[in-house]
């Protein structure tokens, strides 16, 4: 049984802090699991397991949905929030602007719970602080 | 070229699309088998070593074993001296030179292999060295890649069926409208308990006789009176 089917069962039977977790395996050639954390499913968050890390992923908004002239101060308060958001940091893949957490492929459960409920948090404020910057 | 330059330079490509390799699969072919060759050679020295450190505990054993035989024939040829037996005292002596020269060799050789077995360390520590940097590099290759490919996994499929990814205005409005839902819950509680609250005091005026129906009789009779007075 894989890394990522492990965590689903584990995920699936569990109350966290509060939380419970809705997972949705998405099929395709990369194993990867989508994660709703409960009272913050707005921000659904994708794990995927590397042969190094475990990655947890919240898209936030493409860059075409920005206000156009505001990218380069939104880039830079990224940068600066990066550092004392617990956990969490921001991130691009392609076009899109991600929040994410990585961790050891030897963490446990709790470590992973605590990820994925910290980032769902951080991903639902930082889509807030964030409103000025959309169009 | 470093790995992260060259990611760089692949990501910057504009005819990129999302998902296609970052770094060409000759460039990850020849990583892979550098790792390889690097491990060969650390089994290869590994097998040299065991080899060599036998050898060399082979000798230091018989260097041993040297020295007590020359501190043996130097005791016997003291107290051969002691006893005036020259003769004697000088065949040892012999002997004792005999020994003194094959621990001069068997200490020559124990230096030299001492020498290989560091030098055989230290290809093991450069070999392993590379191994790790490869593979290092080779997985911020990998995870690049499971990063994109996992990302238009995720695009296809869930857009097609959900507004999640979408657009961040709809997310923004569903979080607006979970926190109005929160805030209208806890309004409600308040409303709630402000009510049962009114409601206690009520039932306590009526107790009291204060409000409630006896109260309504009195002072409908007192406004009747009132008016036949007038």
């Amino acid at each position: 049984m894989s890394l990522l089917q492990d965590m689903t069962l584990s995920l699936a039977n569990t109350v966290f802090e509060g939380h419970r977790f809705d997972c949705l395996p998405i099929s395709g050639e990369q194993e990867v699991l989508q994660v709703q954390v409960s009272g913050l499913e707005e921000m659904p968050i994708y794990v995927t397991v590397t042969d190094t890390q475990i990655l947890c992923i919240s898209y936030l908004f493409k860059k075409s949905e920005l206000k156009e002239g505001s990218i380069n101060e939104l880039n830079a308060l990224l940068l600066e929030l990066s550092l004392p958001m617990p956990l969490s940091s921001f991130g691009m893949v392609g076009d899109r602007y991600v929040i994410y957490g990585a961790l050891a492929l030897t963490a446990t459960a709790e470590h992973v719970m605590k990820e994925l409920t910290t980032l769902a948090s951080n991903a639902v404020d930082a889509l807030q602080t964030l409103e000025p910057y959309l169009k | 070229m470093s790995v992260l330059r060259k990611i760089w330079t692949a990501l910057r490509g504009s005819a990129r699309e999302l998902g296609d390799a970052v770094v060409d699969a000759n460039s990850i072919r020849i990583f892979e088998q550098e790792i390889r060759d690097a491990q060969a050679a650390i089994d290869d020295s590994k097998r040299a070593l065991t080899g060599v450190m036998a050898d060399k505990m082979k000798i230091d054993r018989r260097l041993a074993e040297l020295n007590d035989l020359i501190a043996d024939d130097e005791a016997s040829a003291v107290k051969a001296l002691e006893q005036d037996n020259e003769a004697l005292a000088l065949e040892v002596a012999q002997r004792i030179a005999k020994r003194e020269a094959e621990r001069k060799e068997q200490f020559e050789i124990a230096e030299r292999l001492a020498s290989q077995i560091a030098s055989l360390r230290q290809k093991i520590d450069a070999a392993e060295k590379i191994i790790a940097d490869h593979q290092r590099e080779l997985s911020i290759v990998r995870t690049t890649e499971s990063v994109q490919k996992a990302t238009v996994q995720i695009v296809d499929n869930i857009a097609a069926q959900d507004s999640t990814l979408s657009s961040a205005r709809s997310s923004l409005e569903r979080i607006k409208a979970r926190q109005q839902r929160l805030d209208d819950r806890l309004a409600a509680g308040e409303v709630l308990a402000r009510e049962s609250g009114e409601q206690a005091l009520d039932e306590k005026l009526k107790a009291a006789g204060i409000k409630g129906e006896a109260a309504d009789a009195n002072a409908i009779l007192a406004r009747l009176r009132a008016r036949a007075e007038s």
